[in-house]
């Protein structure tokens, strides 16, 4: 008790990280256990999926825009403007794209998410699944969960492929750099395992949005404005996550993925 | 006296507090099978709190509960749902699901349980919505519905997969006295004509006199009288007049 009364904060964190720890091996038993809704997992990939696709896109387009230009104007200095291809691509695949993904997707879809399991929660119809025997992980949250660990690294991809193409049109259309000199070098440095390490970010920052914002959700007290803090705060959580845990992901995966070195 | 066995819930030493507040301070209760008990009390002296525990909603601090002879105060969610489905619950806003028509949470029950012939459920909650007087409104958004609806729904939803025992929760609060007097009907149907179990927690002594098989009266977290209709009206007790007659002794 005397460390609980000293250390409000960390009391807080580990019983945050406690809840949040036994809701994902919960739902990890369900998923296992193949207690899942696929008519209500087809419905969240139309929702999550199918409905962050403009967003992600957007921010695909624009990021890769800007990207490309910024570094265009520092390459171009010391004549390496076809250089501009393949910095844009690994830093896409590796970092920007997966984490802006994330971070879109954990402000569209995290805070969808907490509103809707919290408002249900405050409503007792938490209470009345329960009571109709139905578990609200099972019904709520594997749904989700399944959708967001398929429809993210989809999304991670899209954003990527928008963010090269709108790179390679700036480039090579509004910067004048060589066109194929562009494609070569990007194609060149650019490996399928960079690629598969935007992957795998993009599905373990599908977890963090669907079990922080389920959580969320979940926890949710005090009528409307507990919906209200909920969903800042699943807002917050898991944005300040995936930055967080894109650091630690980055050191590891390049153990397992190295970077660097050209194809020819 | 029932015997033992009869005994379709057995509550005892049941004890809950909510922050500092002792809610539940030791409740012994038994419904028989196939009995209507009431269960009357004053706002937040803890009814709704009792109910919750029946059905697993709420885990007790200590005590012991029995449905059907078996112990439930210490099962966890999987291990409850066999008991859930034997009990249905009315929640006193209704809590109908409001992403979904009324026709979606009247066959919700029917379709978790694995229900898959569509003209059978159609048929179903066509005879639900006739139970309790809403033809012809399984297209409704709940949000479009009124308060007395909702309820209406949601009685029809806890009925529809036809459990043993119905928990309600103010099932005529907030209704004209037409629609209560259906519902009450209803519950006197269910138990008629289904042998269904039901505990009522109310207010409405209207619906008390109509109702009741057995009247138990929770006072300051403890059962403080239980007995048949004319034992509850032949009484003395001056809580249990004053409850009664509506009485609250304040001077104007």
């Amino acid at each position: 008790m005397k460390f609980s009364y000293s250390f409000p904060l960390t009391r807080a964190f580990c019983l945050y990280m406690g809840q949040a720890a036994l809701l994902a091996g919960e739902t990890f038993q369900s998923i296992f256990a193949g207690r899942i809704r696929w008519r209500l997992v087809l419905q969240q990939i139309v929702e999550i999926g199918f409905g962050s696709q403009a967003v992600v896109i957007i921010t695909g387009i624009f990021t890769g825009a800007v990207f490309t230009a910024q570094i265009f104007f520092q390459f171009n200095a010391l004549n390496m403007s076809t250089a501009v291809g393949p910095v844009v691509s690994i830093a896409l695949c590796r970092e920007l794209g997966p984490v802006l993904t994330g971070l879109m997707v954990a402000g569209r879809v995290g805070a969808a998410m907490s509103a809707e399991i919290g408002t249900m929660k405050v409503t007792q119809q938490i209470d009345a699944l329960r009571a109709l025997a139905v578990n609200p992980v099972d019904y709520l949250v594997v749904p989700r969960a399944v959708a967001m660990m398929i429809s993210m690294p989809l999304l991670v991809g899209e954003c990527i492929f928008f963010a090269l193409t709108a790179s390679y049109f700036v480039a090579t259309q509004i910067l004048n750099v060589n066109s194929v000199f562009f494609l070569h070098h990007m194609w060149s440095y650019t490996h399928s395992k960079d690629m598969v390490m935007a992957l795998t970010k993009g599905f373990v920052f599908a977890i963090i949005v669907v079990i922080v914002g389920c959580q969320q959700g979940l926890t949710t007290r005090n009528g409307a404005v507990g919906v209200g803090r909920s969903t800042t705060d699943a807002v917050v959580i898991s944005s300040l996550s995936i930055l967080m845990i894109n650091f630690f992901l980055t050191m590891a995966l390049n153990i397992i993925f190295p970077a660097g070195g050209a194809r020819y | 006296m029932t015997s033992r066995a009869d005994n379709f819930i057995k509550v005892r030493d049941l004890r809950q507090t909510i922050g500092a507040q002792e809610i539940l301070k030791g409740v012994d209760l038994d419904v028989p099978k196939g009995e209507t008990l009431v269960l009357l009390g004053q706002s937040g002296g803890g009814k709704s709190v009792f109910l919750r525990h029946l059905i697993g909603l709420m885990r007790p601090l200590s005590g012991s509960i029995k449905i059907e002879g078996e112990e439930i105060a210490h099962l966890d969610e999987r291990e409850l749902e066999p008991v859930r489905r034997k009990v249905g619950m009315l929640f006193q806003d209704g809590a109908l699901f409001d992403s979904m028509s009324v026709f979606d949470n009247i066959s919700f029950p029917l379709r978790e349980r694995g229900e898959k012939n569509e003209k059978l459920i159609r048929e179903k909650v066509a005879h639900a919505l006739e139970l309790v007087s809403l033809q012809g409104q399984e297209n409704k958004m709940p949000v479009n519905l009124s308060g007395g609806m909702r309820k209406r729904v949601s009685l029809a939803r806890a009925i529809i997969s036809e459990p043993s025992c119905i928990l309600y929760d103010e099932p005529t609060a907030g209704l004209d006295p037409i629609v209560s007097d259906t519902i009450n009907r209803l519950i006197r149907r269910l138990q008629s004509h289904l042998h269904v179990t039901s505990i009522v927690v109310t207010h409405d002594m209207i619906s008390t006199n109509h109702i009741a098989d057995r009247v138990a009266l929770l006072k300051e977290g403890k059962i403080h009288f239980s007995g048949t209709l004319d034992d509850l009206h032949a009484s003395k007790d001056p809580v249990i007049r004053d409850f009664v007659e509506g009485r609250s002794h304040e001077i104007d």
